[in-house]
């Protein structure tokens, strides 16, 4: 098989992620699964749009009650730069620079680190204002979509760490090369959804 | 099973297929463990019959019927119906495309793994405090309620065993779209791998609503969540929406597979060109399509309004269309055909008017003012079972009979296969038939008894008795199965001696890399064409070579393992017991460690390498 | 076979020509993700400065999201290269089935 054989700048194909068979069934399965994962969220969406601020008595929080722009916004711009530095990976990928490629994916890395951690402080924060998991239809919802969507962020950040430590040294080759890209892809997709729900849960909450 | 299989113990044998990566084996294992279940599902039908047969019968107390039903209904859908389909899907599709293997051969193998192990979750409710009860709709106002852990079981089993299905459905879909072989178009695929191809389109978009659905459940349940608890401003219908948006595609997923196995046995048996060829591509992406824009016909009397109602009945009633060309391509198809009436062709002549009787119930049902009146009678059940057992299974047993030879080598007798057919022909309408009027003059369905002098009695009591008609119809199939196996008389490539498709050029059961050399495909019924210009096979596409393989694994098992025993984590959780989470996370560890094992050591596979190949065929001829 | 890489002996054009596509390419990210941080303060603003109405609000917000996932797809995921019409068909045909989920549960949950 071609994809353990070393390769130089000189031989490296133009779209390494789809090079061999096995890159290519890889690079298309997980768009399905992606396809997939687009109706899981509208599931997700779906159930939260129809609960929001169903509570048991007034004396529970609503969304307008809860959410705070800033700290949405700079959770925003955490998630949409790791975005654009995958995309610098991906390109250093393409140009088979293994080192520039893992330094942005590190980047990466402490970005959604950085996000994973203004969420957990968000959620924190919530509960002590009563708004809690079990409080209600409408924290039920609430926690199960952006918790999810977290759960996703979580996944994704040990994907990349794990692909990372294997390839550590041994480099670029046509086996790993697919690996990355739909992990980068996972990440991307991870950011699409985001974009729906600070605009879905949050603007939509605090315009009530 | 191959000669070089029964040479080795029964551990080697056991170790090989639960390591298998190889989609005829995984074919195997779908088969046997579908077949359990279905046994399964059909003794607690038969049950059910023994139960209503009398009125005011105690055979089986209130509370032991409902689980008998929710049972009934939740294995023959998720753990026998689909899984059998699967096995034919994993036994020939691959093989119709001239491809050696799936595109993911160890994520098939873990799809089998965690269809096995949620169905076995599921089933172990019987042992451990009880089996669900809530009906296979598990409905939210009552499950909520449901003591026990019997809803428990059926959350998270399901869970499991439709992550498989999902992962499953995701490789056939990349199997057709990447490894056809040369000239292969996709207008060129037989009628069973294209309704393979849409039914696992359906289920790549149905089933992540149920996983949905089955996490909120599971976090109402376990995790004190609030979602369907409206004094907690939560809200039923929820459950019913999202349990509808995957249910009413499903049942798609089910018959569209079984009508690509019909479409095969009528141009097999009528040697003839399957009529209208193009029209049933279309159809079958239609009803795909159209599958999931009529869910809530199923909530018609929950009160959703005339407008939604209006659109739904009228979404519902188009799928009649597509399904009417169906019926008269088929039709059209035995129209002059020169028609041999094997056993598999005696299943697919029975199935028209059966299916057809189930499709017109349907269209009944589905005029939503009149619905008032079906819903939740045995007339619904009458309509159900008539499409659901007029097609489905009376395709998977025509399947069985199609197909057995290329799955094991072995032609199974025709005679007692003729036999099974009439007993369970017969035994079916005996069945369900009267069920319809049982549900016109008033019975009601999921009731565990019924009064004497009601006019119910002489008709459930037919029921009954084609219930029986029906089990003695499976057990010939058993016996059948045994004999056949016993006497093992090898048959060749193309026992039928009428094949049309691709898995009929190669051996049966077929060598473990497929195809020594692709075929060239030059049109559609390829291997057909080639016996009709005098060919004895199909023509190379490429030259020897070397055939690259995939290694077989232990993760897969591994991975699900570790999910199994998660569950049992979660589900105690409840009960305040100390180890429940300590469980949950170990099981966890597991399938995530077992995952980074997958990623940490590579697996390249082996190579085939063209001399052993070379070698084999000469070995063959000596 | 497709898993034959390109030929060693390929030219030096060749690969100068890829690497100034590459380049290339990486600007047009980069301008579609300052659009995107444009798009998402634009959408920040809407709701900070009271006194829009919800009527505008909203189909203004759920818009500046719908483009800037156009952006994410076609440009971050590479949907508009070449190879990319199966992943598209079943995304959109994704989309649009959960869309319907979407409206159902907007107008038929609560009556």
């Amino acid at each position: 098989m071609q994809a353990e054989e070393k390769l130089t700048y000189e031989t490296w194909p133009a779209a390494p992620e789809r090079a061999t068979l096995e890159a290519k069934n890889k690079f298309l399965g997980f768009w399905l699964f992606l396809g997939g994962e687009t109706v899981l969220f509208s599931s997700l969406f779906a159930t939260y749009l129809a609960l929001k601020d169903k509570v048991p008595d007034t004396s529970q929080p609503l969304a307008k009650d809860l959410f705070e722009l800033p700290l949405t916004l700079v959770a925003t711009m955490l998630l949409l730069t790791s975005s654009l530095t995958s995309v610098y990976a991906m390109y250093h990928m393409k140009n088979f620079a293994f080192k520039k490629m893992m330094l942005w994916l590190g980047v990466t890395v402490l970005l959604g680190l950085g996000f994973l951690g203004l969420e957990v402080y968000e959620f924190n924060m919530y509960v002590h204002e009563g708004h809690k998991f079990t409080s209600s239809a409408f924290g039920s919802a609430f926690y199960s979509l952006v918790g999810f969507h977290g759960a996703h962020v979580t996944f994704g950040l040990g994907w990349i760490l794990a692909l990372m430590i294997r390839n550590y040294k041994r480099g670029l080759n046509l086996y790993n090369a697919p690996k990355f890209y739909v992990a980068s892809l996972y990440w991307h997709f991870i950011d699409v959804v985001w974009v729906f729900i600070f605009t879905v849960v949050y603007l939509m909450g605090m315009v009530g | 099973m191959s000669t070089i299989a029964q040479k080795k113990g029964f551990g080697a044998v056991l170790w090989d297929y639960l390591t298998t990566v190889d989609h005829k084996k995984i074919a195997h294992l779908y088969l046997i463990a579908g077949g359990l279940f279905f046994i399964m599902g059909g003794i607690e039908a038969v049950l059910i019959r023994i139960q209503l047969a009398v009125p005011n019968n105690d055979f089986v107390s209130a509370g032991a019927f409902n689980e008998i039903i929710t049972m009934h209904g939740t294995t023959m859908i998720f753990l026998a119906a689909m899984p059998l389909l699967f096995a034919f899907m994993n036994a020939v599709m691959p093989l119709q495309i001239g491809a050696r293997d799936v595109a993911f051969p160890f994520v098939n193998a873990l799809g089998f793994w965690l269809f096995f192990f949620g169905g076995l979750f599921l089933n172990l409710s019987w042992f451990l405090g009880g089996a669900p009860d809530a009906g296979w709709t598990s409905y939210a106002s009552l499950s909520l309620h449901s003591k026990g852990h019997g809803i428990d079981f059926y959350v998270l089993g399901l869970q499991i065993a439709g992550l498989g299905t999902l992962i499953g459905g995701i490789n056939f879909l990349v199997t057709i779209i990447n490894m056809r072989a040369p000239g292969m178009t996709y207008m060129r695929m037989p009628l069973f791998t294209w309704t393979t191809f849409v039914a696992s389109a359906m289920i790549l978009f149905a089933f992540p609503p149920l996983t949905v659905g089955l996490t909120l459940m599971m976090f109402d349940r376990l995790f004190g969540a609030n979602f369907f608890d409206v004094t907690m401003g939560g809200n039923t219908i929820i459950w019913e929406h999202l349990f509808w948006v995957f249910g009413h595609p499903e049942v798609y997923i089910l018959i569209l597979p079984a009508f690509g196995i019909f479409s095969e046995i009528f141009s097999t048996f009528s040697r003839k060109r399957l009529f209208g060829y193009s029209s049933m591509v279309f159809a079958t992406v239609l009803i795909g399509f159209l599958g999931f824009m009529v869910w809530a016909h199923h909530m018609f009397t929950t009160g959703l309004g005339p407008v939604a109602n209006a659109i739904f009945a009228v979404a519902t009633m188009a799928i009649g269309v597509p399904t009417g060309i169906k019926i008269f391509n088929w039709l059209f198809t035995m129209w002059g055909g020169s028609v041999k009436f094997t056993t598999p062709m005696y299943y697919a002549f029975a199935f028209i008017p059966s299916f057809v009787m189930g499709g017109v119930t349907g269209v009944m049902v589905a005029t939503a003012a009149a619905d008032y009146q079906y819903h939740d009678t045995y007339f619904v059940v009458a309509h159900f079972h008539y499409v659901i057992v007029g097609g489905v299974v009376l395709a998977l047993l025509a399947g069985t009979h199609y197909w057995w030879p290329k799955m094991f080598g072995t032609m199974l007798n025709e005679t007692l296969g003729k036999i099974t057919f009439w007993l369970f022909f017969i035994g079916f309408h005996l069945t369900f038939f009267i069920q319809h009027f049982l549900g016109l003059w008033g019975m009601p369905r999921r009731v565990f008894t019924f009064l004497p002098g009601q006019g119910l009695d002489a008709g459930n009591l037919i029921s009954s008795v084609g219930a029986a008609f029906m089990s003695a119809g499976v057990m010939i199939l058993l016996i059948n199965i045994v004999v056949t196996q016993v006497k093992n008389v090898k048959v060749g490539n193309d026992p039928w001696g009428d094949g049309r498709t691709l898995e009929w050029a190669i051996a049966s059961p077929p060598p473990y890399y497929n195809f020594k050399q692709l075929p060239l495909v030059r049109g559609l019924d390829a291997y057909w064409l080639e016996k009709m210009e005098g060919k004895k096979g199909m023509t190379p596409a490429e030259p020897i070579g070397d055939i690259h393989m995939p290694n077989s694994s232990f993760i897969p098992f591994m991975i699900t393992l570790g999910l199994f025993i998660a569950a049992f984590g979660a589900m105690y959780h409840v009960n305040d017991k100390p180890w429940a989470i300590p469980l949950l996370i170990f099981g966890l560890a597991v399938t995530f460690g077992s995952m980074l094992v997958r990623s940490f050591k590579d697996d390249h596979g082996y190579h085939i390498h063209k001399e052993e190949l070379t070698q084999d065929e000469k070995g063959a001829k000596a | 076979m497709t898993n034959q890489p390109l030929s060693s002996n390929r030219s030096r054009v060749d690969l100068e020509y890829r690497r100034k596509t590459n380049a290339e390419e990486m600007r047009y990210q980069i301008v579609s993700f300052t659009l995107m941080i444009f798009l998402t303060l634009l959408a920040f603003a809407a709701v900070a400065i009271k006194g829009f109405t919800s009527w505008f609000t909203i189909p203004f917000i759920v818009l500046l999201a719908a483009v800037q996932v156009v952006f994410q797809l076609y440009y971050f995921m590479h949907m508009s290269h070449k190879g990319h019409e199966a992943p598209s068909m079943f995304l959109f045909t994704g989309l649009f089935m959960g869309l319907i989920i979407v409206l159902a549960f907007m107008t038929i949950i609560w009556w």
